[in-house]
């Protein structure tokens, strides 16, 4: 009896989904093709997905909060644009234009949690509108050409945030350490602190926090800039890892971004939200899009994968939540 | 001679052009359950909101213990000991009844910095209050709202306002949409509060449900009070019916 309780407790978790999928995943994958697991393909691996996990770790939080946040795919690519931009024409180091376009995202955070929060417009519209001004100012800014960032070599930023280090047989980069921080942490904030108590009333019952004291737009506002500087941070990875600021870059992420959060198990109308899951949804696409070329599926394939997954995973969270709700305690 | 505790004068209230109140006064003791009772429109609801921080008045004060109070917010409100606990019970559905009971007001341990809830102390003190609002069934504090009853939320939020001391607690129809043992549980919740010292303001639609557990009745028509002192003891409810609808003039 006390087992039976205990299997139920797990399977009532969101993360309990997502972990069987991962789980299933990586034994498909690695059956079809053992090289799956192979060293280079995990360093390889790793190295992007945790950019793109960087956002989806914030805009969990925005999401439990009851909000959504589409200009992070913009960010990611503003942001590198303006600091090399900064640090190309000579007007400062480095390390300070890193810190300047770290400071205009979260201005664009700030931006966009006042017009969610004072003008009550849905945040699906203004991250809309701001995804726009992002993307169109680098591109303005560029006309529209990449960035030339060869002069990272050598500068102390560029090792800080992705410099590579080895771990036994594996390569691996500085931004995975940036990930995982950022995970434990933000897990942290979400489910030991006050803060993450108010981030969870304000998406549950914004009116009912409000009623016992939370100041619900303070609270938003803030999960907004720490989305769009965490996207702005992301891209500020990426462009050195890779040696290239393209302002086109990060198209189409930030619906890739909520997809991962959903498939963890935070719900998308807000109030339950959680990290672990999100950490488990970023690798769930990531070893999707990975696995099925190795395993010879066309990669064109994919997106069809990844819709039968946000289907399957969106079942199978709502039929959980009813039956945790109906089956008393 | 009662001890005064909320004293309304002269409240008025206008939506645009729409006077939802006109010249309220209102008083409620210390240790007094007041049933508020009027037809849809007559202003019970925005009396509430003005009461509780949710929304200022036009014109009028209010006094908390003979001492005069801007309400601007419901954090005034709450800060002047006065809770209200609305149709919705006010609570967050996916979280707990210990992350509930301390919403807004969450105690931490450790560092201040770290701003870590103490949740070992709030599961405690959730607990023995779910005890005393008369919960027998075994709940754990790590439930879900979502997973409770009507009658068992509308028990944790009025549990909530015993443990911070409200001195008023005002319930905004809380036997709606109840069935009949639920009811009589949140009746033997205010009871409850009532009997340890705190103020309530009852308001329901089902006169026999304020019958039932207050010590006075006022009735509101047309945006004022037109009868504060009902004494429900010697008075029938057709009575009070034929004042709600204003029978009682012709």
């Amino acid at each position: 009896m006390e087992k039976q309780s205990l299997a139920r407790r797990i399977f009532a978790r969101p993360e309990a989904g997502p972990a069987i999928l991962l789980l299933l995943e990586i034994v498909v994958f690695t059956s079809i093709n053992p090289a799956f697991l192979s060293v280079l393909n995990v360093s390889n691996t790793l190295a992007f997905t945790v950019e793109l996990g960087l956002i989806a770790l914030s805009m969990t939080l925005l999401m439990t909060a009851g909000e959504f946040d589409l200009s992070v795919g913009s960010l990611f690519g503003l942001s590198p644009v303006l600091m090399w931009a900064l640090f190309n024409s000579g007007a400062t180091s480095l390390p300070v234009a890193f810190l300047l376009s770290l400071l205009v995202a979260a201005l664009i955070g700030l931006a966009n949690g006042w017009f969610v929060t004072a003008l009550k417009i849905p945040s699906f519209l203004v991250t809309l509108g701001m995804l726009l001004v992002a993307r169109g100012t680098a591109l303005y800014i560029t006309d529209g050409f990449p960035q030339r960032t060869w002069k990272a070599d050598g500068e102390w930023i560029a090792s800080v945030l992705v410099g590579d280090f080895t771990f036994g047989p594996l390569r691996l980069y500085m931004s995975l350490f940036w990930f995982v921080a950022f995970a434990v942490i933000l897990h942290y904030v979400l489910t030991g602190t006050r803060v993450g108590n108010w981030i969870q009333a304000a998406g549950g019952n914004a009116g009912a926090a409000a009623a016992r004291g939370v100041n619900v737009a303070r609270t938003k506002i803030g999960l907004f800039m720490l989305s769009a500087t965490l996207s702005a941070f992301a891209g500020a990875i990426s462009s050195i890892r890779t040696s290239a600021a393209n302002p086109n870059s990060g198209t189409g992420y930030e619906l890739e971004v909520i997809a991962m959060v959903v498939i963890g198990g935070t719900s998308l109308l807000g109030g339950r939200g959680t990290i672990i899951g999100t950490v488990m949804g970023i690798f769930i696409l990531r070893l999707m899009r990975n696995g099925i070329v190795m395993i010879g599926v066309p990669g064109l394939a994919y997106n069809i994968f990844i819709g039968a997954i946000i289907l399957g995973m969106m079942s199978l969270h709502s039929w959980l939540e009813r039956r945790s709700n109906s089956g008393g305690r | 001679m009662a001890e005064e505790l909320i004293r309304m004068v002269n409240i008025t209230k206008y939506y645009g052009r729409v006077r939802a109140l006109h010249e309220v006064n209102l008083t409620v003791n210390r240790g007094e359950v007041v049933g508020l009772l009027g037809d849809n429109g007559a202003g019970k609801s925005t009396l509430i909101k003005v009461l509780s921080g949710a929304v200022p008045s036009s014109t009028g004060e209010i006094y908390v213990r003979g001492k005069k109070i801007e309400m601007k917010s419901t954090s005034d409100a709450i800060a002047n000991g006065i809770e209200t606990i609305y149709q919705d019970s006010a609570l967050v559905t996916q979280l707990s009844i210990a992350r509930n009971l301390f919403l807004g007001r969450e105690p931490i341990r450790g560092p201040r910095f770290l701003n870590r809830l103490d949740l070992p102390m709030m599961e405690r003190v959730a607990s023995e209050l779910l005890k005393q609002v008369g919960i027998s069934k075994n709940i754990p504090p790590s439930t879900p709202i979502g997973a409770l009853s009507g009658g068992e939320r509308q028990a944790v939020a009025i549990a909530r306002a015993m443990h911070f001391d409200s001195d008023l607690i005002i319930l905004d129809e809380p036997t709606n949409n109840l069935g009949v043992a639920e009811t009589q549980g949140v009746l033997k919740f205010v009871r409850a509060a009532r009997d340890t010292g705190h103020s309530c303001v009852f308001i329901a639609h089902n006169i026999h449900h304020v019958f039932q557990v207050v010590d006075r009745i006022a009735v509101m028509r047309l945006g004022t009070v037109v009868a504060d002192n009902i004494d429900p003891r010697t008075t029938t409810v057709e009575e009070v019916e034929r004042i709600i609808t204003g029978m009682d003039h012709e």
